[in-house]
């Protein structure tokens, strides 16, 4: 069995008196696509904003590789709020911005996708690979080094070619479509040089041809890029189709895990999630 | 299957930017000629100076306001401790004691212009790094009021009595260098060649050549992500406390270096003149020109410069046609009228005059029209 990159250890994550994350544990091994799916408002999106620092977990830990990147114990306010479980067992706090996470190598796409909006395509994929710079202030103001700003911006073109987007790099990013759109959030997330990618809804809004290149696409790069992928999905088609494994939530708690045939026949995961798809 | 992008990824200049670069020495070429010709007295020349300096400052506003999204007013408290600072280490040796007539200067060497005005920018820089440590970790609102608190303290500071070896309290600072002091004199005592309105020009002019590399280096791309998204540029590796403290420090130097050359400029300094009012006309001329454009800002600059200290003066003076006087125009009308155009601009123009264009862009074909072809 290969090692494991991503793994939460109880992650709970409370907003006030919501739960939306509730206890979480699971773990992602190196090489796989592991897909985290559940109905509208399981906690899906909260788990990721756990992962990558934009929200600190109320308890719990999240550990990338052998590196402890989140750890917390319900403190303050939330010391009489917490409704969660575990809550004596962790107790170390560990903090880590966005940015470093990031730099550690978890890149990540939005749901609702944020590009930066007044910028090219091409600018879009650039500035992203501004934090595997070298040169500081003075020496990027007055390139000194000439050759890392080429190299940056043959990495971006080099990027914009591997998700088809190379002959629309000068357009305004939020010109695209909806489809393009979500591949330059990927190219843009390669860009920082990730081993572990993590998509929210990649295919969100994508019609099903769309959508079955999608998946085609997300193994090719998977290969090229050496990554690990751990992705939302509310596709099942797709889900199936790619992912190794998949974890099921609802309510912020963890329902079933397994391949997709194990999970696709488990009563409950029907009855939360397949069947509520049905209606 | 490994394709090889150096080609394209080199970014070479194109007739538009080269046509720009024409029209700015054109500018320069202009400027010094106009000034071995004309008397020096004329308002042109003081439109020109006080342009200058007021574009190094709507850019400097403008790489905070609108290149990094972070809205600061202490452009004229950084202005102020640019001219201080400026003015103490550059008065002459000799004329100090006259200058601190009622205080022993606490400061007694000098230095030349060029490291005095660097100084100047060092110093604003630094308070501006004090200032962001804590106010660039809150929600982005604070820093404007923060800054806006900030410049009204260092005004009333700088007057204290307290600080008069330094400052010389509420009493002028004078006889340093100023632009005049540039015009080549010969040994009558005659000018020979006229250099006071072309020096603020290249002073300026380099200044904003720095700002416009740093805009396209990979940090100002950070910068413009911040603006556009935090939560994204957080997301692709951008530090953001560290690229806004940045960002706010590089504005507050050139705006330092903008207070020196106004103190170049007027000649004298006194802490009192700058109030906060004079950030609003840098606001205003920034919102004119358009935010998130270095071209816009520097049109704009002298255009409100020319209408506020030349075109518009009449606004300010009651005016008599024959025995009808003129309704509204009195001392304080110029400043309504001012009011009443940023009030237009933010309603109607958004943009400003640039938008986010530069001047090159103004050569080049729209995409779209590119595109319906
Ligand atoms: N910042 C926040 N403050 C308060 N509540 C929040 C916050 N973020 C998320 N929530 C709540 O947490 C719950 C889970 O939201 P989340 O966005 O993680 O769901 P999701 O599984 O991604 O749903 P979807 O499929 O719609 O994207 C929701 O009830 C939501 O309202
Ligand atoms: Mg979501």
């Amino acid at each position: 069995m290969s090692e494991t990159v991503l793994r939460l250890n109880d992650v709970t994550m409370q907003f006030g008196g919501v739960v939306a994350v509730n206890n979480l544990t699971m773990e992602v091994r190196r090489g796989e696509i592991v897909a985290l799916i559940g109905p509208n408002g399981a906690g899906k999106t909260t788990a990721f904003n756990c992962v990558t620092g934009v929200y600190e977990p109320t308890n719990g830990e999240v550990w990338f590789g052998n590196t402890l990147i989140a750890s917390n114990h319900p403190s303050g306010k939330m010391k009489k709020l917490y409704a969660g479980e575990n809550a004596g067992k962790y107790e170390k706090v560990v903090k880590i911005t966005p940015d470093r996470i990031t730099k550690m190598g978890i890149a990540r796409t939005f749901q609702n996708i944020r590009l930066f909006k007044t910028q090219t395509v091409f600018e879009n994929v650039l500035i992203a690979t501004h934090l595997r710079k070298t040169s500081n202030l003075f020496s990027a103001t007055f390139r000194v080094n000439a050759r890392e700003e080429r190299r940056m911006r043959e990495e971006a073109l080099r990027l914009l070619d591997v998700v088809g987007l190379l002959s629309v790099r000068d357009e305004k990013a939020t010109s695209l479509p909806y489809g393009k759109q979500r591949r330059l959030e990927i190219a843009r997330a390669l860009a920082t040089g990730p081993s572990l990618l993590l998509l929210d809804e990649p295919a969100a809004g994508m019609n099903p041809q769309e959508t079955d290149d999608l998946g085609r696409f997300i193994r090719r790069i998977k290969d090229e890029f050496r990554l690990t992928v751990f992705m939302i999905e509310h596709h099942m088609n797709l889900v199936m189709d790619i992912s190794d494994r998949i974890y099921v939530i609802d309510f912020g708690k963890l329902i079933a895990d397994g391949t997709p045939a194990e999970v696709q026949g488990n009563p409950e995961v029907i009855q939360a999630y397949l069947g509520v798809d049905e209606e | 299957m490994q394709k090889n992008f150096a080609p394209s990824a080199k970014k070479r200049p194109d007739r538009a930017t080269w046509i720009s670069a024409g029209i700015i020495f054109f500018i320069y070429v202009v400027v010094f000629a106009l000034e071995q010709f004309i008397p020096p007295t004329t308002m042109l020349f003081t439109v020109l100076k006080k342009g200058a300096t007021y574009a190094l400052v709507a850019v400097s506003m403008n790489l905070l306001n609108g290149f990094t999204g972070l809205f600061s007013l202490g452009q004229a408290g950084f202005m102020l401790i640019g001219a201080y600072v400026y003015a103490i280490f550059s008065i002459p040796g000799e004329v100090r004691a006259r200058v601190y007539q009622y205080f022993t200067p606490a400061i007694n060497f000098t230095l030349p212009v060029i490291p005095a005005m660097i100084l100047a920018g060092l110093v604003a820089a630094l308070f501006a790094f004090l200032i962001g440590l804590p106010v660039l970790r809150l929600k982005s609102d604070y820093l404007a009021i923060a800054t806006l608190g900030f410049a009204e303290i260092v005004r009333a500071i700088f007057q204290w009595k307290k600080l008069g070896p330094v400052t010389n309290g509420s009493n002028m600072l004078k006889d340093y260098p100023t632009f005049n002091d540039f015009n080549i004199v010969n040994a009558e005592g005659k000018v020979v060649l006229y250099l006071s309105t072309l020096l603020p020009f290249v002073i300026a002019g380099v200044c904003i050549g720095i700002i416009m590399l740093l805009i396209n280096s990979t940090y100002g791309r950070s910068f413009k992500a911040i603006r556009d998204d935090e939560v994204a540029a957080e997301a692709m590796g951008v530090n953001l406390a560290r690229h806004k403290q940045l960002a706010f420090a590089i504005s507050s130097f050139f705006a330092g270096v903008g207070g020196a050359m106004l103190a170049m400029f007027t000649n004298t300094v006194q802490a009192k003149g700058f109030t906060s009012a004079m950030t609003y006309e840098i606001l205003l001329i920034v919102v004119l020109g358009g935010i998130g454009s270095v071209s816009g800002s520097c049109i704009s600059a002298f255009l409100f410069v020319a209408c506020s200290e030349w075109w518009l003066r009449f606004l300010d003076q009651k005016q008599v046609i024959g025995t009808f006087e003129v309704p509204l125009l009195r001392n304080g009308f110029r400043l309504v009228v001012f009011s009443v155009i940023i009030m237009v601009v933010v309603l109607f123009y958004r943009q400003g005059m640039m938008g986010m264009r530069e001047l090159p862009d103004l050569f080049r074909k729209k995409r779209g029209k590119e595109a319906a072809k």
